[in-house]
């Protein structure tokens, strides 16, 4: 009853094309963020560290490895490494020019993961689906060995590890060991918004309309005027760039410090997932990716001891520890039987069943 | 704007000539030695049996192949080597033999996509949503709402054209070819799996393109009596070569076109 398109009428073009055309839609979306940011104040430093801070940084990456194979339609399988090339690329900038602020360098580094992201996404002209894969699978093991290989990017740091120092904004220390949860929260959700809005604009343009258009039927786009490779090395850039971002938001504002192995492939699988589970061309389902795939656990490493100590039945962590990995892989099968393309797609029906609610149609 | 770096040319002036083109795919003779020529603002039919070489002959056309030998010289000017993006770009739309539609955009966003050539506002713009980028939005959205209420596919504005019947995507793609406001129309089989009604429509539609907007069409098809009503002039292709070229009356009088169609007693 609350929920309805009924009334809302578009008297022009800028209206109709509006992202969000439902006025429930768009108060729900304030309500989201509103509720994201008094979290930073409500919520306690677990929360925020090891659930909260760590679900944005991985939506972000998700976000980005979305544009390139759910938007665009190429697989990669270099996200890991491109999220390494914008943390590596921000710790140089910012110990490099330390008086610039650390802000500003997240965002700079990811145009140096979009510049080494474009260079491995040439390939794409010629190669498509699981051999373009293989292909970004070689960026991920090159740059890989570029982190092992060249101390010059972690300033001859003996232990080989990347070291956030102290950086302020406005007085307040936001990155290093000094820096709060909340403060990092509160960098990290505004960084993850501003670049959420800006992805989003992206895709419901002609940018986006030329990435789906090369995703659905390459051929027919290219007979349309669509430059195939200008098209897909955007993708690759944009792309990159979101993962280069969330890389440095990654060391930086949630581990604090990292070694190359952050950024191995097991990342860009974990990543690869998320973007499979949540919804492969939505924006949102890169937030339901990354809810899934890494709260999931995490709730259930609580909720499982609190079901069966009341009961009386003694269980081990490490049986926790397998219960956990059980149920996060019975579900992801579960969610990919029932709805193939991800859970944004369950989200759409749901709204769509809500919009009629109570009639079945 | 741009001056066009081509000769204006007046109805009736050709506009496409191929000239002794030859295709072949290793020792497959796709075509051999077609030389025909598409006039301005006319319907041009190009028939032929099963395997004649008529896709191809698109395909060399739209610069999928180039051909092996012979030219192809289109607004006066002999064509280099070229793809199909700068075929499109030069002016030529096509539709598909199979339907080839973006399945999970909307038909509106499928036509919006078709006027991508046309938009300009860069990249930054875009990011914003906002300024050129939204003005360019509106500007064209009024030119796709023109062919929408055109085509008669007003009601499936919103609809991804992946749950569309077959006759309504024929038609969204057309819709899609006409948002590039191309010069050289190409459809290849626009009526193919058609019931009666929709290939009365689609005949209609095209001849209304033909007439308002001076498009001019290249369209194969099967159906004899479409080609024979709707065409100016017809070629006729056996085997990769051209048997027969006129009027639809003088084709369908051809001994070597009946022999094609019907077979030769032996």
């Amino acid at each position: 009853m609350l929920y309805r398109e009924a009334g809302q009428f578009k008297t022009n073009y800028v209206a109709d094309r509006a992202i969000f055309p439902l006025r429930e839609d768009r108060i729900g979306l304030g309500l989201i963020v509103l509720v994201a940011y008094s979290l930073a104040f409500l919520g306690n430093d677990f929360l925020l560290q090891a659930v909260l801070i760590p679900f944005l940084v991985f939506s972000l990456a998700a976000i980005g490895l979305n544009i390139l194979t759910g938007y665009t339609g190429l697989l990669s399988l270099g996200t890991g490494a491109f999220m390494g090339v914008g943390a590596y690329a921000c710790y140089k900038l910012m110990t490099a020019f330390p008086e610039v602020n650390v802000i500003v360098w997240i965002f700079v580094s990811g145009f140096f993961s979009a510049g080494i992201g474009a260079l491995f996404g040439l390939p794409s002209l010629r190669i498509k689906g699981f051999y373009l894969a293989v292909a970004t699978l070689a960026a991920q093991f090159f740059l890989q060995w570029c982190f092992i290989r060249i101390p010059w990017l972690v300033n001859y740091n003996v232990s080989g590890a990347l070291e956030a120092p102290l950086r302020t904004l406005f007085g307040i220390p936001i990155v290093g060991a000094t820096a709060t949860p909340q403060t990092r929260y509160l960098v990290v959700l505004t960084i993850v918004i501003v670049l959420t809005w800006l992805a989003s604009n992206l895709v419901h343009g002609r940018i986006g309309r030329m990435w789906i258009a090369i995703r659905d039927m390459d051929l027919a786009a290219e007979l349309m005027g669509i430059r195939p490779l200008q098209t897909k090395l955007l993708a690759f850039a944009v792309s990159s760039y979101y993962c280069g971002v969330a890389g440095a938001l990654l060391v930086f504002l949630w581990y604090g410090g990292a070694e190359y192995d952050v950024f191995n492939i097991n990342q860009s699988f974990f990543i690869l997932f998320m973007v499979i589970i949540g919804g492969l061309g939505s924006l949102i389902g890169s937030f339901f990716g990354a809810a899934l795939i890494f709260i999931m656990p995490i709730v259930l490493g609580i909720v499982l001891p609190a079901i069966f100590e009341p009961l009386g039945i003694p269980i081990a962590a490490e049986t926790i520890e397998h219960l956990r990995f059980m149920i996060v892989g019975a579900l992801i099968i579960f969610f990919l039987i029932v709805e193939p393309h991800g859970l944004a797609r369950l989200w759409q029906i749901g709204k769509q069943k809500l919009l009629v609610w109570p009639f079945p149609y | 704007m741009r001056a066009p770096d081509h000769p204006i040319l007046a109805k009736g002036d050709v506009l496409l000539a191929v000239e002794n083109v030859s295709l072949g795919f290793g020792g497959v003779k796709a075509l051999t030695d077609v030389s025909f020529d598409i006039r301005k603002s006319e319907i041009r039919a190009i028939i032929g049996p099963n395997g004649a070489g008529k896709t191809s002959m698109l395909n060399c056309i739209n610069g999928f192949y180039y051909p092996t030998e012979g030219s192809i010289t289109f607004q006066g000017l002999k064509r280099p080597k070229m793809r199909p993006y700068e075929a499109a770009r030069g002016g030529i739309a096509r539709t598909f033999q199979n339907v080839a539609l973006f399945k999970s955009m909307s038909t509106l966003d499928n036509i919006m996509a078709g006027r991508s050539i046309k938009m300009r506002s860069n990249f930054f713009w875009q990011l914003f949503r906002h300024g050129p980028a939204m003005r360019e939005e509106v500007e064209h959205r009024k030119v796709v709402e023109e062919i929408i209420d055109f085509l008669e596919i007003q009601h499936i504005r919103k609809t991804p054209v992946g749950r569309l019947p077959y006759g309504l995507q024929k038609r969204v793609e057309l819709a899609r070819a006409l948002a590039m406001e191309p010069e050289l129309l190409l459809l290849d089989e626009p009526m193919a799996g058609m019931n009666l009604e929709e290939k009365e429509d689609m005949s209609r539609f095209i001849i209304e393109v033909n007439q308002q907007f001076g498009t001019t069409i290249a369209l194969i098809e099967h159906d004899m009596g479409v080609v024979m009503d709707l065409s100016d002039r017809v070629v006729v292709l056996e085997y990769g070569r051209k048997i027969a070229d006129g009027t639809p009356d003088e084709v369908k009088r051809d001994q070597r076109v009946i022999d094609a169609y019907l077979g030769v007693a032996h």
